[in-house]
């Protein structure tokens, strides 16, 4: 117990603070361009339609190093992408915060757009024939009928993607590395302080994570409940 | 004020071929479901868009794959009553009437309260107005449709199916509710319906549908009266049908029924068929008159307010006790009587022939 409290004390809670930040950031990038891909893919004949989803839902399928690696392809700053942002915005991709959102971002985005598309498809075509009968363009559709009714699915993917960025391990340590104080995550922490056989102070973070994931799926129940009444069918 | 429709879709095995011209007010189509009524009402609305066809509408021309015109269901200006009403959940009665105003986008709060109160008053939903769709009736939520779709003043309403979604004692009310919502609406409105009841009640013009296209089309007492198909007159609530052979100008021969029909005026030329409506039969007690088959029940059941006999048909042989109970019913010709008819038969008992009246039988083609 004692060496619990000792490494309580003691703790650098910069990972955690780097994993929230990390996590909200990459939830909100992931949130719009989720909704975005969705609507775009929904309105797309059938063919893009496949076409765009196997690309869109491609990071998820993948292990997550092998999308380290195309990132790492794209961003080096000895590639054209990765020295034109260094040397055009002095943009630093690998081996930065930066990074760190980019593969979060990357690996997320698949579920928040898989449950938004999910859940507008689940949205009653009826309503969207009765905008467009009615004469309300299809963009005022999306926004004023088809978004607002898929409501408890947008939300749970909102929350199940927080809780894959917060969580990302693979890609993240190849982009953004393991720098402590700056891209050093919490998962990343585990896994090294586990390689010191460190298993007291793992422990502890493993015991955030708990905690963290409880309130996410807390958050999501309760979310999904309370919405799910407002747009109850008739 | 006109609607001429062609429209020409494939739908894997179904094939629509719809030709009609709908200029009276009313015009209701009745068909069974899986026609294609719904999907012919969603052509029309755009929502649907058919494989060749030519769609005008007052002279503006909505669809025409030749020339390829296919206006946007949002520019048609064609009102759209879904079976399930189709309001938005998330918005309040007030937001859905809303929804349809053209200005409202532009942000007039002004004319939009104005109007959207205009309707809420008209269609008497005063005090819902901040109501969420499932928090009405069923029959508030038509209404709350309805102004929906009168706010945009369209050329032609389209009720699809408007009464499937009520239970039965709504359904008559708002039957009658509906026309006289829509009494002082000057454009077209065109009503689906697999319910003949509905369509008599509201359609001065009636169009049968069969699979995929017009069986009949007339005014609905014409229609009723002769529904020219076997499937139109099936459709109509015609219940016995039998084939036919034109035996002279006068007479027919009845082969599924076994009996030689004679009728006063000259037959039509060419039919194929012959129907006659459960209750058009006439009791005959004691002597056989012209017209006739012995009165051999089948079976009876009983329905709430009318009852069911069935009868065998002339040709068919043996004992009545043998034949009763165990064989179906398929076969047999149906006689309905109302209740308040049974009293001739709980005072004189079954009767020993029914008549065919001459004016009641339905000369088709099948």
């Amino acid at each position: 117990m004692t060496e619990i409290a000792d490494v309580l004390k003691n703790l650098d809670w910069s990972p955690f603070w780097i994993s929230m930040k990390t996590g909200v950031v990459a939830t909100i990038l992931s949130f719009l361009l989720g909704i975005f891909a969705a609507r775009r893919v929904m309105y797309a004949g059938p063919g893009k339609k496949s076409v765009l989803d196997g690309i869109l839902t491609l990071p998820m399928v993948l292990p997550p190093t092998v999308a380290g690696f195309f990132l790492l392809l794209l961003f080096s700053r000895r590639r054209p992408l990765g020295s034109f942002l260094f040397s055009q915005f002095g943009i630093k991709v690998v081996q930065s915060w930066l990074g760190c959102i980019i593969a979060a971002t990357v690996i997320a985005f698949p579920l928040m757009y898989r449950n938004a598309r999910a859940a507008f498809e689940q949205v009653d075509m009826n309503l969207i024939y009765a905008g467009r009968t009615l004469g309300m363009s299809d963009g005022e559709i999306f926004w004023r009928v088809v978004l607002p009714n898929a409501g408890p699915g947008i939300a749970s993917g909102t929350i199940l993607t927080f809780a894959r960025a917060l969580g990302e391990y693979g890609a993240t340590s190849m982009l953004a590395g393991n720098i402590p104080g700056k891209t050093a995550t919490i998962s990343q922490r585990i896994a090294m302080v586990i390689q010191d056989q460190n298993y007291v102070t793992a422990g502890v973070w493993v015991a955030i994570v708990l905690i963290i994931a409880f309130v996410s799926i807390f958050l999501m129940n309760w979310f999904t409940g309370k919405t799910l009444k407002n747009v109850e069918r008739w | 004020m006109e609607l001429n429709a062609d429209i020409h879709k494939k739908l894997g095995s179904f094939s629509l071929d719809m030709q009609f011209c709908a200029s009276r007010r009313r015009t209701g189509i009745l068909g069974a479901s899986g026609c294609g009524k719904s999907l012919t009402l969603k052509v029309i609305a755009g929502i649907t868009e058919p494989d060749t066809g030519r769609i005008e509408l007052n002279g503006r021309v909505l669809y025409d794959s030749e020339k390829g015109i296919n206006i946007p269901a949002q520019k048609r200006n064609v009102g759209y009553l879904f079976q399930n009403y189709a309001l938005f959940p998330n918005l309040t009665v007030q937001q859905n009437i809303a929804c349809g105003l053209k200005y409202w986008k532009r942000g007039n709060r002004e004319h939009s309260r104005e109007k959207t109160d205009e309707m809420i008053e008209l269609f008497g939903l005063q005090g819902l107005e901040e109501h969420l769709p499932r928090q009405l009736s069923g029959g508030q939520q038509q209404r709350t449709a309805l102004a929906r779709i009168l706010v945009c003043q369209p050329e032609v309403i389209l009720l699809d199916e408007p009464f499937s979604a009520l239970d039965s004692y709504l359904k008559d009310r708002l039957q009658d509710d509906l026309m006289l919502y829509l009494k002082n609406y000057d454009g077209l409105i065109l009503m689906v319906s697999h319910s003949r009841d509905e369509l008599y009640r509201f359609a001065d013009d009636l169009i049968v549908m069969g699979s995929g296209g017009t069986l009949v089309q007339g005014t609905p007492e014409e229609v009723f009266r002769n529904p020219r198909t076997k499937s139109a007159a099936m459709l109509t609530g015609c219940k016995n049908f039998s084939s036919a052979r034109r035996i002279s100008d006068h007479e027919l021969y009845a082969a599924d029924w076994g009996v030689t029909l004679s009728v006063s005026s000259v037959l039509p030329e060419s039919f194929n068929g012959i129907g006659f409506r459960a209750h058009d039969f006439i009791p005959v007690y004691g002597q056989r008159e012209e017209n006739c088959i012995p009165c051999r029940l089948i079976r009876e059941t009983d329905l709430p307010f009318e009852k069911n006999y069935y009868i065998a048909p002339d040709h068919v042989q043996g004992s009545e006790e043998e034949s009763s109970g165990s064989t179906g019913t398929e076969d047999c010709l149906l006689w309905r009587i109302q209740r308040d008819g049974q009293a001739l038969i709980r005072e004189k008992g079954m009767p020993d022939y029914l008549r065919f009246p001459e004016d009641a039988l339905l000369f088709l083609n099948t």
